[in-house]
C-alpha cells in the first residue's frame, strides 16, 4: 500500500489499484458500558469510502457491540458517531437504515416464517414508498412498484446464485445458504455502507471462498464500503484493505493487514499473554 | 392429473405474484364466487342463513381482523369483543344521529372508527409484547365493555340499556329490522366479506404485510434493516381493528338487530375469535374463512348429531362442544400451529403429485 495521507478526503490507493476514498464513517472517542461491563472503551476510527475494513479481535473484545453503535442498536454513554461528514444525532436503527446502512448478524438474524424471496424483499423497506391505501387496492402505484423491486430481487437472487431456494421459507435452509441469504437481505437495500458480522462463521472452506468472492464482487461491482468482523485470519489478511484490532474493549491496532500482524500488542492479545 | 402447475409458467413477476397461481385454484375460486352471489341467494332460508352463513360471514371478517393482528404481525390481543363492541355502537350512533346517510356507508365509517380507538390500544406494544401485551389488551376489553355500559349516551339513554338497530335499506331493500329477508342480509355481509378477503390479501402481499411479518418474525433485526416498528405495529393494530369494527356493526346491524354489549361483546367473544385465527391457521387469509367456517359449523352439527340423532339432552351437548374445542385448540397449538389452512396445503401438496408420491 501507498503512504497514506493525513488528509482524510483524498484517500489512498490500495496495491491491487483501487481508489479508496475520503471518510465515510468517523468512531470518536466511543466508550459503551453496560451497567458494569466496559463493552467499548474511548475507541476511535475511520471508514472510507470503498474500502474492505475488517474489525478483529478476540472472543468478547467488543467487535459486534461496535457493529451495534454503528447500526444504532446501541448508544454509546460516550463519544460521537460520524457520517459523511456530519455529526449523527442519537438516532433509532431503522432511521440509520433509511441512511443507507445495512448489515447481517453474527447469529443468522432471517424472518423464518418468510421465503428466500420475501426476506430478500423486505430489505428493500427503506426503498418502497406506497401507501397503505395504494397497497390496499393494489392497482397502480403499489403493484407496479412491487413489479419494479422484484426485477431489483432477481439481480440479487442471480449474483448469490441462489435462484433455486427463492421460494423455500429460509427456516428449511441449511446454515450457509441461510447466511446467503442474509447477505441478500443487506444487498437489497443497495446500502452505502455493508456491515458483515462474522459471514464466515461456522462454514467450510469451499462455503468460505463463495463468501469471500461474494464480499469482494460487491465491493468491486457496486463499490459498496463494506465493515467486517471475522475471526479467520487467512480471510482477513486476503480481502481486507485496513483493520481495526479490539480486546477488552479496546482498539490495540489499526493499519494494513501486514502492519497489524507486525503489531507486538496484536500479536500477545492473540497469544493470550495476561493482561496486567 | 387436473392438479398441476407444470406448463403453467409464469413470465412477469405479477404473474408470479397473484392470488392464485395455479389454474385450477384460480378456476374454483371463480366458481365459488359465481355459487356464493348468484346461486346461494336465491336458496337460501331463515334457518340457513341465521344459524350458519351470516354469521360464518361476520365472522370471517373478524378472523381477518384478527389474523392480521396476530398471525402476520404478531402482536396478541384478547380485545376483539371490545372491539367488536365499538364498531355496534360507532354504527348505532351514526344511525341514529344521522339517519339519511346509507347504512353502508356507517358500517365502513364504524370500521375507521373502531381502527382509531385499536391503534390508541396498539401504543402499549411499542413497548411490552406476548404475555403482557395480551393482558393490556385484555383491559381494553373490559374497559371498552364498562364504558358502553355505562354511559348512557352511547345507548341513546335507552330504559334497558340495550341498543336496537332501526330499519334501513339498500337499494330500497331492507337490511336491518324486523322485516328483513335472509338474502339481503346474507348478500350485505357477503360484499363486505369478499371486499375485505381481498383488501386483507392486498395488504399482505406487499411492503407493509412484509413489514409486519418481519416484525413477528423478529423485531430487532426487522428495526435494523429499515421497518419502523411503531408504523408497522400501529397499522396492524388500525387494520386489525378496522375490519373488527365492521364485524361488530354487522353483528349489531344486520345480524342480531338488538345487543347487550356484555352478553354479545364480553371476553368469550374475543376467545371465540382467537380459536377461529388459530384452528383455520395463523397468518393466512384462507384460514381465516376455514376457522370461521369451523367454529360456526360445529356447534350446529354437534347439536344435530348429539341432540337431534342421539337424544343428548343440550345442556350436556353444549359442555361436550367446549370439551371438543378445548381439545383441538391445544392439538392444534402443538402439533399444527399453521392450523387448518396448513393441512390444506398439504393435501394439495400431495394431491399435486399424485399418483407417483415421489
Ligand atoms: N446487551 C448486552 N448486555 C450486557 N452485556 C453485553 C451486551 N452486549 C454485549 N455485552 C458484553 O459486551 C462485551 C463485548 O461483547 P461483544 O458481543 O461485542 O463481543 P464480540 O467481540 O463480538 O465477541 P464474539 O467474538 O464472541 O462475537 C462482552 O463482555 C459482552 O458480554
Ligand atoms: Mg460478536
Amino acid at each position: 500500500m501507498n503512504e497514506m495521507t493525513d488528509n482524510s478526503t483524498v484517500g489512498y490507493m490500495t496495491d491491487d489499484g483501487r481508489q479508496i476514498g475520503g471518510t465515510m464513517m468517523e468512531m470518536k472517542n466511543i466508550t459503551l458500558r453496560f451497567g458494569g461491563v466496559v463493552a467499548i472503551e474511548d475507541i476511535s476510527f475511520d471508514i472510507r469510502e470503498g474500502e474492505i475494513r475488517a474489525i478483529i479481535g478476540p472472543n468478547g473484545a467488543g467487535k459486534s457491540s461496535m457493529l451495534n453503535v454503528i447500526s444504532g442498536f446501541y448508544h454509546p454513554q460516550e463519544g460521537e458517531v460520524w457520517f459523511h461528514g456530519e455529526k449523527r444525532p442519537t438516532m433509532r436503527p431503522y432511521k440509520v437504515a433509511q441512511q443507507g446502512i445495512a448489515r447481517t448478524f453474527q447469529n443468522i438474524a432471517l424472518f423464518k416464517g418468510m421465503s428466500t424471496l420475501d426476506n430478500i424483499m423486505t430489505g428493500r423497506m427503506t426503498q418502497m414508498k406506497s401507501s397503505l391505501l395504494s397497497q390496499a387496492i393494489w392497482f397502480g402505484k403499489a403493484a407496479k412498484e412491487e413489479a419494479e423491486h422484484r426485477q431489483k430481487v432477481e439481480e440479487i437472487i442471480d449474483f448469490l446464485e441462489i435462484q433455486a431456494i427463492r421460494k423455500t421459507p429460509v427456516g428449511r435452509l441449511p446454515y450457509g445458504m441461510q447466511k446467503r441469504v442474509e447477505l441478500g437481505r443487506a444487498l437489497a437495500a443497495e446500502p452505502k455502507l455493508l456491515l458483515l458480522d462474522e459471514p464466515m462463521a461456522g462454514m467450510n472452506v469451499e462455503e468460505k471462498e463463495d463468501m469471500s468472492r461474494f464480499i469482494l464482487d460487491v465491493n468491486d461491482e457496486f463499490g459498496t464500503t463494506i465493515a467486517l468482523i471475522e475471526h479467520d485470519m487467512g480471510v482477513v489478511m486476503d480481502i481486507s484493505d485496513r483493520v481495526v484490532v479490539m480486546d477488552y474493549g479496546k482498539k490495540i491496532g489499526d493499519g494494513t493487514p501486514a502492519e497489524v500482524l507486525a503489531n507486538q500488542d496484536v500479536i500477545d492479545a492473540y497469544l493470550g499473554v495476561s493482561h496486567d | 392429473m387436473l392438479y398441476r402447475e407444470a406448463g403453467d409458467y409464469k413470465t412477469t413477476y405479477a404473474k408470479d405474484n397473484q392470488t392464485f397461481p395455479i389454474k385450477f385454484d384460480r378456476v374454483a375460486y371463480y366458481v365459488l364466487l359465481f355459487v356464493a352471489f348468484c346461486v346461494v341467494p336465491f336458496f337460501i332460508n331463515d334457518y340457513w342463513a341465521n344459524a350458519v352463513l351470516v354469521p360464518f360471514l361476520i365472522y370471517v371478517i373478524a378472523t381477518l381482523g384478527l389474523n392480521i393482528l396476530i398471525g402476520y404481525c404478531g402482536q396478541l390481543s384478547l380485545g376483539t369483543g371490545g372491539f367488536m363492541a365499538v364498531g355496534a355502537y360507532s354504527s348505532y350512533k351514526l344511525m341514529t344521529s344521522f339517519p339519511d346517510v346509507s347504512i353502508i356507508i356507517h358500517i365502513l365509517i364504524a370500521g375507521v372508527i373502531t381502527a382509531a380507538v385499536g391503534m390508541l390500544f396498539g401504543l402499549p406494544s411499542l413497548r411490552i409484547k406476548g404475555f403482557y401485551l395480551a393482558v393490556a389488551t385484555l383491559a381494553a376489553q373490559f374497559f371498552l365493555v364498562w364504558l358502553f355500559n355505562r354511559v348512557p349516551w352511547f345507548y341513546n339513554y335507552s330504559a334497558s340499556g340495550q341498543i336496537s338497530a332501526p330499519e334501513r335499506t339498500v337499494f330500497g331493500i331492507n337490511v336491518t329490522g324486523p322485516n328483513v329477508d335472509a338474502w339481503a342480509q346474507y348478500m350485505v355481509c357477503l360484499v363486505f366479506v369478499v371486499a375485505c378477503a381481498w383488501l386483507a390479501r392486498n395488504l399482505t402481499r406487499g411492503n407493509l404485510g412484509r413489514s409486519w411479518m418481519a416484525i413477528r418474525d423478529m423485531d430487532i433485526a426487522a428495526e435494523i434493516i429499515g421497518v419502523n416498528p411503531l408504523k408497522a405495529k400501529l397499522t396492524a393494530f388500525g387494520v386489525s381493528s378496522f375490519f373488527i369494527g365492521i364485524a361488530g356493526a354487522l353483528l349489531f346491524t344486520v345480524y342480531l338487530g338488538a345487543v347487550e354489549v356484555g352478553e354479545v361483546f364480553g371476553i368469550s367473544k374475543s376467545f371465540l375469535v382467537l380459536f377461529m385465527v388459530i384452528i383455520g391457521g395463523l397468518g393466512s387469509i384462507f384460514g381465516s374463512f376455514a376457522g370461521a367456517a369451523f367454529m360456526v359449523l360445529m356447534p350446529v352439527l354437534l347439536k344435530n348429531v348429539l341432540v337431534g340423532g342421539m337424544g343428548w339432552p343440550t345442556d350436556v351437548a353444549a359442555h361436550f362442544q367446549f370439551v371438543i374445542v378445548g381439545g383441538l385448540i391445544v392439538v392444534f397449538l402443538i402439533m399444527e400451529p399453521h392450523g387448518l389452512a396448513q393441512l390444506w396445503r398439504v393435501a394439495k401438496e400431495k394431491l399435486r403429485l399424485w399418483p407417483f408420491p415421489h
